[in-house]
């Protein structure tokens, strides 16, 4: 068994808690929850695009998840890998916005760092967030503070490196990592953007919270949902 | 062919026009417009098509192709760089920060591009003219590149 598991199970956790699979079927889950999601969130993240953007960010990234369902539904991936870097390649074409290059890319070199592994522990999943980060660091150039996705997703991944780090269960590190995520997407609220459409408006930036850093939270939280309900639908003694 | 270009800009420089052989008349280097905007490309194409006559390759690469929507599409800035090649190499133009990311993209992944492809960090539409001045006067890639970025220095007003 590859999953790691926490010494000390905190209050409320299960005793028969059995680990989730994550093999090709869980990210095509995670997948798909994100795009039902990027869907039902489409009118707010377009809302704070239209405050400090152009008021497409809701839009394209529906579009671009919606594309990304079809190619996942009519090519059938074979490992986690391909799900991510089919999902990064499809935005990086379909989504004409920044954030088609940057999740795109994002994903693209997730999945790439997932290889062909047919199923993926938690180490490794933090690894290809890293390389996910990393990726957009690169092509994007954000520093922290900029006011970007950037501010949402370092501060998850750096909770999430922590965890695996301590020895915490999957669940437990996907929650860290999502209220890392939030966390910082709040913290967007007060800054100043320096990056984006957004810094053409310079202090009027200010008071907002950037619509990439909460479509981060959506995407991460879709993670952390997938498996949660993987883990409570389980059966004992699986 | 390095011999031959610092003699032409030797030429250049005593104010006598460059030498004009025949196999350095096609080698002008390419212009690629990038746009989220096709009109906007196409616009900035006629522009500066005006300017160069028919001897540098400008091509627009704007918008999305499936429906002709806002965006930038790495597919068709590829298709344009290879169009707009003859053999000196090409530089691209780009209107906002999120068109530089597909093209910053379409640099890492494609496979054999004609070099040298040169990003400008340019304004659009002044770095294209400054772009295109320099290109039809035989300069070469980095020159071109020059050039273009040059405009960002330019007052209007």
């Amino acid at each position: 068994m590859s999953q790691s598991q926490s010494q000390n199970p905190g209050p409320g956790h299960h005793e028969n808690q059995n680990p989730v699979t994550l093999d090709t079927a869980f990210f095509v889950a995670w997948i798909t929850r994100t795009a039902a999601v990027v869907e039902a969130e489409r009118a707010r993240l377009t809302e704070l695009d239209s405050a400090i953007g152009d008021g497409d960010h809701g839009t394209n990234l529906d579009r671009g998840f919606a594309s990304v369902m079809r190619v996942l539904d009519t090519t059938a991936p074979r490992t986690p890998g391909t799900v991510l870097a089919l999902t990064g390649t499809t935005l990086i074409s379909k989504v004409g916005g920044a954030s088609g290059p940057l999740y795109g890319t994002a994903f693209r070199r997730a999945g790439n760092a997932l290889s062909d592994a047919p199923e993926i522990d938690l180490p490794g999943l933090a690894a290809a967030l890293d390389a996910a980060l990393a990726a957009i660091r690169k092509l994007g150039a954000a520093r922290d503070g900029d006011k970007t996705m950037v501010d949402a997703l370092a501060p998850a991944v750096s909770a999430l490196d922590d965890a695996v780090a301590r020895g915490a269960a999957l669940l437990d590190a996907l929650n860290a990592m999502v209220a890392a995520a939030e966390q910082g997407a709040q913290a967007t609220i007060a800054m100043q953007a320096s990056k984006g459409r957004a810094s053409y408006l310079g202090p009027r930036s200010v008071g907002h919270e950037d619509p990439g850093a909460a479509s981060t939270v959506l995407i991460l939280t879709a993670l952390r949902d997938t498996a949660a309900e993987a883990t409570a639908s389980k059966p004992d003694g699986e | 062919m390095a011999a031959e270009r610092s003699e032409q800009s030797a030429n250049r420089q005593n104010g006598q026009p460059p030498d004009h052989a025949p196999d350095r008349q096609d080698r002008r280097v390419g212009l690629v417009l990038v746009s989220h905007s096709a009109l906007l490309a196409e616009g900035a194409a006629q522009l500066t098509r005006e300017l160069a006559g028919a001897e540098v390759p400008i091509e627009p690469a704007g918008g999305m192709p499936e429906d002709g929507g806002l965006g930038t599409s790495i597919e068709l800035i590829e298709r344009a760089v290879r169009a707009a090649d003859r053999g000196a190499g090409v530089v691209i133009l780009a209107d906002l920060g999120s068109a530089v990311l597909t093209v910053k993209l379409m640099l890492d992944d494609a496979d054999d591009l004609p070099g040298p492809v040169l990003l400008a960090d340019a304004p659009f539409v002044e770095g294209a003219v400054s772009a295109v001045v320099a290109a039809s006067a035989g300069a070469d890639a980095q020159a071109v590149l020059a050039a273009a970025e040059e405009a960002r220095q330019f007052h209007k007003v």
